[in-house]
């Protein structure tokens, strides 16, 4: 019964992604849109495969900025919020900050960035940096908050030195709402990296998106959109598949109340 | 011997005094009952002699020794199991050799030895999560007897389980008691409970809490479910609730 209605919620969107997709399909084929305004599904395909040698530089480099700008926002994220969890000044200090900082919209700094530093790859990584930086900050904080203060104190009583009340249980206690972080930052990488690239760069999907729209090649641009869903998709199951492996005790933290509802 | 010695201890919090004038002394292989009504800072005492509260006034020692906001000497097992939902029962319970320094490999055999005599065997590799709550507080028992084994401060152990499993918990507590030489604080509001278990009762007061009464329980061991119904106990009950 239970396997059934897994295979029905997996079925669902795809069954309703694929009528959507078919009405436009058919849309487009009967001329209800013009063709260069909004291209079949089936014409999007075939631009992606016959363009994809032309767009693989681009796809590499905007991957790079978005991997490099992840990674470096992890480092970051994790020395600020175990600064911010040691010490009640900082974080007293910092947290308004990085609200604030978060009501900025980044499309009126890209342009800034490019005065500042170039055209090169650096301002595309801090875009992304400053997308990510704050979803995993804020995640990665209440985690570690969130450890039982009566936990801290028997470890405390144990003799537990604060390295390790981190290691054993601050760290771990942190692993679910860290990966909710990184799913919404991993997200975020690349479309950071293509705003990067929009507002001014040589290369990257973002500049590549620009190109084929001043040509109106609207099959292109929705070529370029595919591929960067694709490579978010592609982001986000490698963050869930390393959840999978690090925080392997979570399957059993939501199956505990149905088992003993069972018994 | 006397294992753990309070002296009057005093402690206030703001202008709260929570705990007045409290002594209890635990002799070598005692098991000591403190009785009384929740809130009454019973919690707030096992803090200070685990060293993580300073007390205002007075003085806790162990063995002879002033250990007055120092931790690292005695550990406690609490209503909560606490144990750690991410490392598995063998784990949780080999941290507080960890935490002494024993490399990982000894202290996972050390507390591995004692599984059988807790009740644990073939619950090494479990998450926390996967056993009901009786086998969590048994591993948590096992844990705070890996970091102290001589003297253990029980705070409520069994107040979260349901009444059927707390008086089986009661049993086994016994049972794995005889096996061990641990000298037992034990924290409590139910008076059968302090009474089927105990050698020795501290009635505390509301807050602030004093000594109100001190019960010895001249029950012969092994106890058993007769001992519920037993004439001493009963009249121990007796004088007990005309107390509190």
């Amino acid at each position: 019964m239970k396997k059934l209605q897994s295979i029905g919620n997996r079925l669902l969107p795809i069954g309703f992604t694929s009528i959507l997709l078919a009405i436009w399909e058919g849309m487009a084929r009967k001329g209800f849109v013009q063709p260069n305004l909004l291209p079949a599904p089936t014409k999007i395909i075939h631009t992606l495969v016959t363009n994809f040698s032309l767009m693989g530089e681009h796809i590499l480099i905007t991957s790079f900025e978005a991997v490099a700008g992840f990674l470096i926002s992890i480092a970051v994220a994790v020395v600020v919020s175990v600064l911010m969890d040691m010490m009640p000044m900082m974080r007293k200090t910092l947290y308004p900050m990085m609200i604030t900082s978060q009501t900025v919209p980044m499309i009126t700094l890209a342009p800034l960035f490019l005065i500042w530093f170039g055209y090169g790859y650096l301002p595309k990584i801090i875009i992304v940096i400053l997308v990510c930086f704050f979803p995993i900050t804020i995640s990665l904080l209440e985690g570690l908050a969130s450890v039982d203060q009566e936990l801290l104190n028997l470890l405390r009583s144990m003799g537990a030195k604060k390295y390790q009340i981190y290691r054993l249980a601050k760290f771990p206690a942190a692993m679910p709402g860290f990966f909710s972080g990184l799913k919404i930052a991993g997200t975020y990488s690349i479309m950071g990296a293509v705003i990067g690239e929009w507002v001014g760069g040589k290369k990257g999907l973002g500049l590549y998106m620009i190109r084929v729209r001043h040509s109106f090649a609207t099959d292109k641009v929705f070529a370029a959109i595919l591929v960067i869903t694709a490579l978010s998709l592609l982001l986000l199951g490698i963050i869930r598949w390393m959840e999978i492996r690090l925080v392997p005790w979570k399957k059993y933290m939501f199956q505990q109340s149905e088992e003993e509802y069972d018994s | 011997m006397k294992k753990v010695e309070v002296i009057g201890i005093k402690k206030c919090f703001g202008n709260l005094v929570t705990l007045e004038d409290v002594s209890i002394t635990l002799e070598e292989n005692q098991f000591v009952s403190i009785l009384g009504p929740s809130g009454s800072g019973k919690s707030t005492l096992f803090n200070i002699i685990a060293g993580l509260i300073r007390p205002d006034e007075g003085t806790v020692e162990i063995e002879g020794e002033n250990v007055i906001g120092k931790t690292g000497r005695v550990s406690y097992m609490h209503q909560k199991d606490l144990l750690l939902p991410w490392k598995t029962i063998l784990d949780n319970v080999s941290i507080p050799l960890i935490l002494k320094g024993f490399p990982k490999k000894q202290a996972r055999w050390r507390a591995g030895t004692y599984f059988e005599l807790f009740g644990l065997q073939g619950f090494e590799d479990y998450y926390p999560a996967q056993l009901s709550g009786g086998m969590r507080q048994r591993a948590a028992l096992l844990r705070t007897y890996m970091f102290s084994n001589d003297i253990m401060l029980l705070d409520e152990p069994f107040g979260g389980l349901d009444a059927i499993t707390k008086r089986n918990m009661q049993h086994w507590l016994l049972r794995v008691l005889e096996n061990l030489n641990a000298s037992i604080l034990f924290i409590t509001h139910d008076i059968d409970e302090a009474i089927f278990l105990s050698d020795k009762i501290y009635v505390l007061s509301e807050r602030p809490a004093k000594v109100k009464a001190v019960f010895d329980v001249n029950i012969p061991r092994p106890r058993n479910i007769k001992t519920f119904t037993s004439k001493t106990f009963n009249e121990l009950k007796e004088d007990i609730l005309n107390i509190l």
